[in-house]
């Protein structure tokens, strides 16, 4: 196998990371004025992504950082093409990330209001725009013979890369409200269950709608295998959490969130940003990526690296397995 | 085009700002986690309740940091693509490697224990929690030698070749690469300057408290802590800075020309360091300057009958070599900047060695001007750091790799002036204000001091921490 084929491999699978890691942080923050009625409720919330939510995002750091590594062009291309989105997108993840820091420092309500406002809106922002953003990769935005982007930043916001961010944006939210119910007590998790299938129902309808779409306009069999595979892990999810199995529920939401990036990546290849003006300008897996050379090193990293992180990162989250409840808390200190 | 809106000048404010901004946190990042590990493990060797205060109390000032650190740093690991994609296509082979290198190795490791840590107080054994603080002080460290090898590719470029079809740089050797003599020096210089940083929010916090006669059983050793770090730091920084000089005029004379404002070659005692000069605002003509003779020529090739060239020399030369344009950078910045960040260095040292005699065999001045003094430690090391880093990359100038690759050709051509713009105002703002917040919470738990965190079951003998969650 050749190793850009690798590391488009890689990529995909670093945002698939990075989208069923973060992807729960969102939906987690999304929830808040859905299931926080009250300031204990809101830190039971924020507690149950409180150990994780920074290495989940750092996924995000390393998917960008390979990207610039294995396919400089591609990188180049997609973040100065999509400048504003990506901006956005930052000036929300600076916002949410800040806010689980700060929300806790002061008693005051409106100090705490105005950190849950910025989680919320710093949470479904990202969720809705990186479904804008991999839509119009798959779709294909105008590239000039420099592979530079010559649309604007309206033309980014088509029916399609729409439906892709509202696709995400619901995804997520499930996804977190998932979370919430696997990692929660009492009330909550009640509250988290019934949330979790009224908003599965229009997930699953968007969700199939996209999917669907995306196997029949930009797809090919892959495509449409590993959509299906995402759409039915989605319907086990809804039906999984009907039944009570949250594990089950939240890990077939993992799944589906995996299978549709994979989806997205598979309808690429061997494309890596397609031109919607000229093929001749598209981006490839060839004319994207680094050297051989490069690309062995970078390898070699990831095969050592890559089992010892997923081993601490496993831990980390077996370490805080337990759920969180209301008295623990009120018994810790602020 | 309206000047306002030249992509180019606003790419670089932005570029400047946002790096700048995200360095201030990162120095307390690596040097706070070695301190509230160093301190984390004298409480486990000792189990003096006052090195666990200060654990708590320095590892809260740690957090509070820690998420500006990590959230300013996707803006850095995001912006070579955002308003620098011509450069990104030409570096992205060599260039991109230690960057991916750095979050596979570095930041993971950093993100995951710093939450092993903040919540694993009751959940971990002692040792494996102790463990876990020592992780993230490792990959913070880690992620800084990764970041500086690729900082030093563009100050000097190795370990390349260039491909005329593609238009790019192509590694060629990742252990060269990694091993730049840039890097070498740059590496512990920037290390230790970390350290110095972290010493002096130590030094400043202990001496506000000291001053207030409270906190007495924590902040003296805080403060004897801070200050012998300090002391060790600052000589780090200074041996480590003269290597970074050597490697400098090898690689890059104009840098060293510039820091000096040495418009013509000089030899000997004529190659003088000027300690202060008055001179027109363009500084080609000087009015007044105190100088001490044969220090350039030191601090440049370690003799005192070295050659140093000028930036006129310099400049006829790259002109022959790349052809017709300006090949120096803004005098007047290097120039300062480079002053300041010595000054302040050497200021500090003297400042830490005269504390430490003044607080000698657990003596405590009652001068109050002395702690007075000591308060403004935090601010002036942060200080030097940013106007060293000022003169690195203002040095670099007009090249964006040296010597390669010119900062006007790196910009995104995709992207607009005003939407540079916009992002420009856009991190202005939200940085701007992000940063009161901070200063804000930062001061109040600084001023709050210490807190007993810990619950002792007499009969046991075992430890339950007050934990922390969001």
């Amino acid at each position: 196998m050749e190793l850009n084929v690798l590391w488009f491999g890689i990529i995909a699978a670093l945002f698939v990371g990075y989208f069923v890691l973060d992807g729960f942080d969102f939906g987690v923050g999304m929830s808040l004025p859905f299931l926080g009625k009250d300031d204990v409720d809101r830190r039971v919330l924020i507690n149950t992504i409180g150990p994780v939510w920074d290495l989940n995002e750092t996924w995000v750091i390393v998917a960008g950082a390979s990207l610039f590594a294995a396919f400089p062009e591609w990188y180049a291309t997609m973040f100065s093409g999509f400048y504003l989105v990506l901006l956005i997108i930052l000036l929300a993840l600076i916002a949410r990330g800040v806010s689980f820091e700060y929300r806790h420092q002061r008693p005051e309500r409106v100090w705490k209001q105005r950190f849950d406002a910025m989680i919320v809106v710093g949470s479904a922002l990202p969720a809705f725009l990186w479904g804008v953003v991999f839509a119009n990769i798959v779709r294909g935005v105008a590239l000039d013979a420099n592979h530079d982007y010559i649309g604007t930043v309206f033309d980014l916001f088509s029916p399609y890369a729409v439906l892709g961010g509202v696709t995400t944006l619901l995804l997520f939210f499930t996804h977190g409200v998932l979370f919430v119910a696997l990692k929660t007590e009492g009330e909550m998790r009640r509250r988290a269950r019934t949330l979790a299938f009224r908003a599965g129902i229009p997930t699953v309808l968007v969700a199939a709608v996209f999917l669907v779409w995306t196997s029949l306009a930009f797809g090919s069999i892959p495509t449409a295998l590993l959509a299906a595979v995402a759409a039915l892990a989605l319907v086990a999810s809804v039906v999984a959490n009907l039944r009570g199995w949250e594990g089950w529920a939240f890990g077939l939401m993992a799944a589906t969130i995996g299978f549709a990036v994979l989806a997205l990546f598979a309808s690429l290849f061997p494309d890596v940003m397609p031109a919607s003006n000229n093929p001749m300008n598209s981006l490839t897996i060839d004319n994207a990526s680094s050297t051989p050379y490069t690309l062995e090193v970078m390898s070699w990293t990831a095969l050592f690296a890559m089992p010892v992180i997923l081993l601490y990162q496993g831990w980390s989250y077996w370490v805080f397995r337990k759920r969180v409840t209301r008295s623990s808390i009120e018994a810790a200190a602020h | 085009m309206n000047e306002w809106l030249d992509p180019l000048l606003l790419s670089r404010w932005q570029f400047g700002l946002t790096t700048i901004y995200h360095f201030l946190f990162v120095p307390l990042t690596i040097g706070l986690s070695l301190t509230v590990a160093l301190f984390q493990t004298a409480w486990v060797r000792t189990g003096k309740a006052q090195y666990l205060q200060l654990t708590h109390f320095f590892g809260k000032i740690l957090l509070i940091n820690f998420a500006m650190g990590v959230v300013t740093g996707i803006v850095q690991e995001f912006q070579f693509g955002l308003n620098w994609s011509d450069y990104s296509r030409f570096v992205g082979d060599v260039f991109g490697a230690p960057l991916a290198f750095e979050g596979i190795v570095a930041f993971f490791l950093e993100a995951t224990f710093i939450g092993l840590w903040i919540f694993g107080w009751n959940k971990l054994p002692r040792l494996v929690h102790l463990g876990t603080i020592w992780a993230v002080a490792l990959g913070s460290a880690a992620s800084a030698y990764f970041i500086i090898a690729a900082n030093s590719f563009q100050q000097n470029p190795i370990a390349y070749r260039i491909n005329e079809e593609k238009g790019r740089a192509e590694l060629t050797d990742i252990g060269e690469l990694l091993t730049n003599p840039i890097t070498l020096a740059a590496y512990p210089h920037t290390i230790f300057a970390c350290f110095m940083v972290s010493a002096g929010l130590i030094i400043s916090v202990a001496s506000w408290h000291l001053y207030r006669n409270q906190n007495l059983d924590t902040m003296r050793p805080a403060l004897k802590f801070g200050l012998w770090m300090m002391v060790i730091a600052g000589i780090g920084t200074t041996l480590m800075g003269d290597q970074l000089s050597l490697a400098m005029v090898a690689a890059q004379p104009m840098k060293m020309a510039a820091a000096e404002a040495l418009y013509t070659t000089a030899t000997g005692a004529d190659a003088s360091f000027s300690l202060f000069t008055l001179g027109t605002p363009d500084g080609v003509h000087e009015l007044f300057s105190i100088r001490v003779p044969y220090l350039l020529s030191v601090l440049s090739t370690h003799s005192f009958d070295g050659t140093v060239e000028g930036i006129n020399n310099l400049q006829a030369q790259y002109e022959q070599l790349y052809g017709a344009g300006d090949y120096t950078p803004i005098i007047w910045v290097t120039y300062w900047s480079f002053r300041w960040m010595i000054a302040l260095g050497v200021l500090h040292i003297i400042v830490a060695l005269a504390g430490l005699f003044v607080t000698r065999k657990g003596r405590l001045p009652a001068n109050k001007w002395i702690w007075r003094a000591a308060i403004w430690s935090f601010p002036l090391s942060l200080l030097a750091m940013v106007v060293g880093w000022v003169f690195t990359e203002m040095g670099r100038q007009p090249w964006l790799v040296f010597g390669l690759l010119k900062t006007e050709d790196g910009v995104s051509p995709s992207v607009t002036g005003l939407e540079v713009l916009i992002s420009l105002l856009a991190f202005t703002l939200i940085y701007g204000s992000l940063a009161v917040v901070e200063f804000k919470l930062i001061l109040k738990a600084a001023q709050a001091g210490p807190e007993d965190t810990a619950e002792h079951d007499a009969e046991t003998g075992d430890v339950t921490h007050r934990v922390t969650v969001y």
